[in-house]
């Protein structure tokens, strides 16, 4: 602060990031790390409520047999849109680029990230990426799911190469992001906030970053030969000129099933913060917890063989992959009994956050055991390709990370805007998607088992109840989402004011003005202990006591 | 911190308001520099591993078809970039010190051999396309019966194409630092884009002089 102390004295009453300065430029030109947080956040959701649409299209044309109202092309170019726009545009980004810009520089006590110029470039190649590969919707469209296999996406008459390009566009976005966060974490703690003192989220964004910059490279190179292949026919996944298209499945799922965890890590992050919160306790495995993210960051670059199963992979790659695959339960049951062991004896409230994390905890448990009971070759022979995979990644990726996402979004939101969203109607929204996402995807774990194969158009008559009670509970979670974006968005306005720590934190988020000043912080902060000491009269803080 | 109102020169310059000194600044800028190359090497190694998978397939189509390259033009391309990494490092030396004069001498000297290495690979490029010596289904040279070679071409041109795109990024970078190096912005007390410079160049050397042996020595 040396030469900069005057610079505190900018910061006035009532000054914050928000109206700090005025105008849609200032907006657009911020190298604040929380107004490009919240621009991620919107971009995201716009994304996310397209994707959607794509979502409530496909159980729509499924809700009976025969075809309604789509043509099988029409259909494949749905869920390609709802995969690629999900996966890459929404979830990828959603938690460690919207929420963690926000929060991560606020919990080291840091004024900014490490470099906030090419924070707002990733923010702009992301948009960049995004409307190359979304521009395709009034074009050819994209009708190769979103896994891209060669030699069908060699030769599909669509306008996949954009697609591709702007995937690869993205890639950038999500590197920069993560090599910003890493420096961010090395170089930019507050006086006192030691290794050991890290909160449980920065530690989860550490390990998605160092999987970001790892994984991410891989993924720009193989789409980039497949642009290649589309356009100058290079013929390296072309069997026709002597190229190999397992290899393409090798190239990709090394990124992508790296990123299966980019997703995932940041959500357990997360839950981390929420549960010793909502139970006014210290977290139970606080080094556990941090060991086990950096056990399945490193275990998630070893297992990609698990989607080449079915590939004609040699059968000694089978069993070690399915073997490796099997060790991921172990460093997630410990997340999920250490936090479980936090619940124990301490004094829970049923905040809307905390009605999160119970959610999920239910439904991330069945979506990680029956990843186990797809890591079991001879059990994955006869569900690939199924609707039990398609429940089994729903409930981990929706389940999971929305469910995280929606915790944290709710928890975080006095911190956004300094208001308070409406607790019942978020409790009910809450409910709702509890309830919607369940009906939704529970029945295609049955389905899946009974054999009917994922990307049809049609399907079998004796499917039909399954797939009703899957469209009908695509409607409850739509409401429920809906539900929940009109809470927000109105309470930004109407919301009364939360307060600076309405939920007793102990994180340094929690310890400046809400919504935060420009620079985070009045005073620069010093650490004197560890994120979840809660003992004392700590344990009652917050609007309930 | 802007540069918008006039020249800041490396004495008067001040760290970004988020750091605590401009010393907190180089470290992070060195760090994050080094996780971009690794994300390079990661970049990089995709193709490696591309070439060695179709070295374990059809390892006579790839001898073959490597006589098709003339391994003294590569081997000309190597001793020029190793001399451009030469002077790049001495300009890196030459901004510690803030001797001006020598930092854009220096720099000068790095473009101008990269313009030598492009010029050499201008010649590579424009005789194999005339012969039709191009990758995958662009293939129409007649004179090479090795089944497949069209692949090794594939992986030639892709491998030397993103080289050769790194080395223009790199010679773009070297004229803003002219430029800014003629504004008497480096000194000791500021070099960090000479020095993150430096490390991009001799990586994008490093690259080259693996890809040299891999593609044109091939036994």
């Amino acid at each position: 602060m040396s030469s900069h102390s005057s610079e505190g004295d900018l910061v006035k009453h009532g000054d914050n990031y928000i109206n700090h300065s005025a105008g849609i430029k200032s907006w657009l030109n911020t190298l604040d790390h929380k107004r490009i947080g919240m621009m991620y956040l919107f971009t995201v959701m716009i994304f996310f409520l397209i994707g959607g649409f794509f979502a409530l299209g496909i159980r729509l044309e499924l809700f009976s047999p025969g075809m309604q109202f789509m043509t099988p092309d029409t259909y494949n170019r749905f869920f390609t849109y709802h995969g690629a726009i999900m996966v890459f545009m929404v979830i990828i980004p959603l938690i460690p680029a919207a929420m963690g810009n926000f929060i991560l520089p606020m919990q080291l006590g840091a004024k900014d990230v490490a470099f906030p110029r090419w924070n707002l470039v990733s923010y702009y190649i992301y948009v960049t990426g995004a409307l190359i590969a979304a521009s395709t919707l009034f074009l050819k469209g994209v009708d190769t799911g979103w896994t891209f296999y060669t030699p069908y996406s060699i030769r599909s008459n669509s306008s996949a190469t954009f697609v591709l390009l702007g995937a690869f566009i993205m890639g950038f976005s999500s590197i920069l992001t993560g090599l910003n966060f890493i420096v961010t974490i090395h170089k930019l703690r507050a006086p006192g906030l030691t290794w050991g003192r890290l909160p449980l989220f920065v530690w989860a964004l550490y390990a998605t970053s160092i999987i970001q910059v790892l994984a991410t490279p891989v993924l720009a190179i193989t789409l980039l030969l497949l642009i290649l292949e589309r356009t100058l026919g290079i013929g390296v996944f072309d069997p026709k000129l002597g190229g190999d298209p397992v290899l393409f499945q090798h190239f990709f799922w090394f990124y992508s099933h790296p990123a299966v965890y980019i997703m995932i890590l940041p959500a357990m992050g997360v839950i981390s913060e929420l549960v010793p919160v909502f139970s006014r306790k210290p977290i139970f495995g606080y080094k556990a917890i941090a060991g086990a993210t950096f056990g399945i960051a490193l275990v998630s670059f070893i297992v990609w063989g698990h989607h080449l199963f079915v590939s004609g992979q040699s059968e000694f790659a089978n069993f070690v992959f399915s073997l490796i695959t099997m060790f991921v339960a172990i460093p997630t049951g410990v997340k999920v009994f250490s936090w479980l062991g936090t619940m124990y004896k301490g004094s829970l409230r049923f905040d809307t956050p905390m009605l999160y994390v119970f959610g999920f905890l239910f439904v991330f448990t069945i979506g990680g055991l029956t990843g186990v009971f797809l890591a079991v070759v001879s059990i994955d022979v006869h569900l690939t390709d199924t609707y039990f995979v398609i429940a089994h990644f729903h409930y981990v990726m929706v389940g999971g990370t929305i469910m995280a996402f929606l915790g944290g979004i709710h928890y975080w939101f006095p911190k956004f805007s300094g208001k308070m969203y409406h607790e019942s109607l978020a409790k009910f929204a809450c409910w709702l998607v509890m309830i919607g996402f369940n009906v939704t995807f529970f029945p295609q774990f049955i389905v899946g088992t009974l054999g009917m194969p994922r990307r049809y158009a049609d399907y079998l008559p004796q499917f039909t109840n399954y797939n009703r009670a899957s469209t009908v509970g695509s409607w409850i979670l739509a409401l429920g989402l809906f539900i929940t974006a009109y809470n927000l968005f109105r309470s930004m306005k109407t919301g009364k004011a939360a307060g600076d720590n309405p939920w007793g934190g102990l994180t340094l988020e929690w310890q400046t003005t809400s919504p935060p000043p420009f620079e985070n912080f009045k005073y620069d902060p010093v650490v004197t202990e560890g994120p979840y000491e809660y003992k004392g009269d700590r344990i009652g803080m917050g609007i309930n006591a | 911190m802007s540069t918008s109102q006039g020249v800041v020169t490396s004495a008067e310059r001040h760290h970004a308001h988020h750091f605590e000194s401009g010393l907190a600044e180089f470290e992070a800028c060195k760090q994050g520099m080094w996780i971009f190359l690794v994300t390079e090497v990661l970049f990089f190694s995709g193709m490696f591993l591309l070439y060695a998978i179709l070295r374990v397939f059809y390892p006579s189509m790839m001898h073959d078809a490597h006589h098709l390259l003339n391994w003294k033009m590569g081997a000309l391309n190597t001793v020029i970039l190793i001399c451009s990494s030469l002077t790049m490092a001495l300009a890196v030396s030459a901004a510690q010190r803030g001797e001006k004069d020598k930092i854009v001498r220096y720099i000068w000297l790095t473009f101008l051999f990269s313009c030598g290495f492009l010029v050499v690979k201008f010649f590579e490029y424009s005789h194999k396309i005339h012969e039709g010596i191009l990758p995958g289904a662009l293939w129409h040279y007649e004179e090479l019966k090795a089944a497949k070679a069209p692949l090794f071409f594939s992986v030639y041109f892709v491998m030397t194409g993103i080289h050769g795109l790194h080395v223009i990024i790199g010679m773009a970078v070297m004229l803003w630092l002219i430029k800014r190096a003629k504004r008497n912005e480096f000194g000791p007390e500021y070099f960090t884009p000479v020095e993150m410079t430096g490390l991009y160049w001799h990586f994008v050397d490093l690259v080259w002089i693996y890809l040299f042996p891999l593609l044109y020595l091939v036994s």
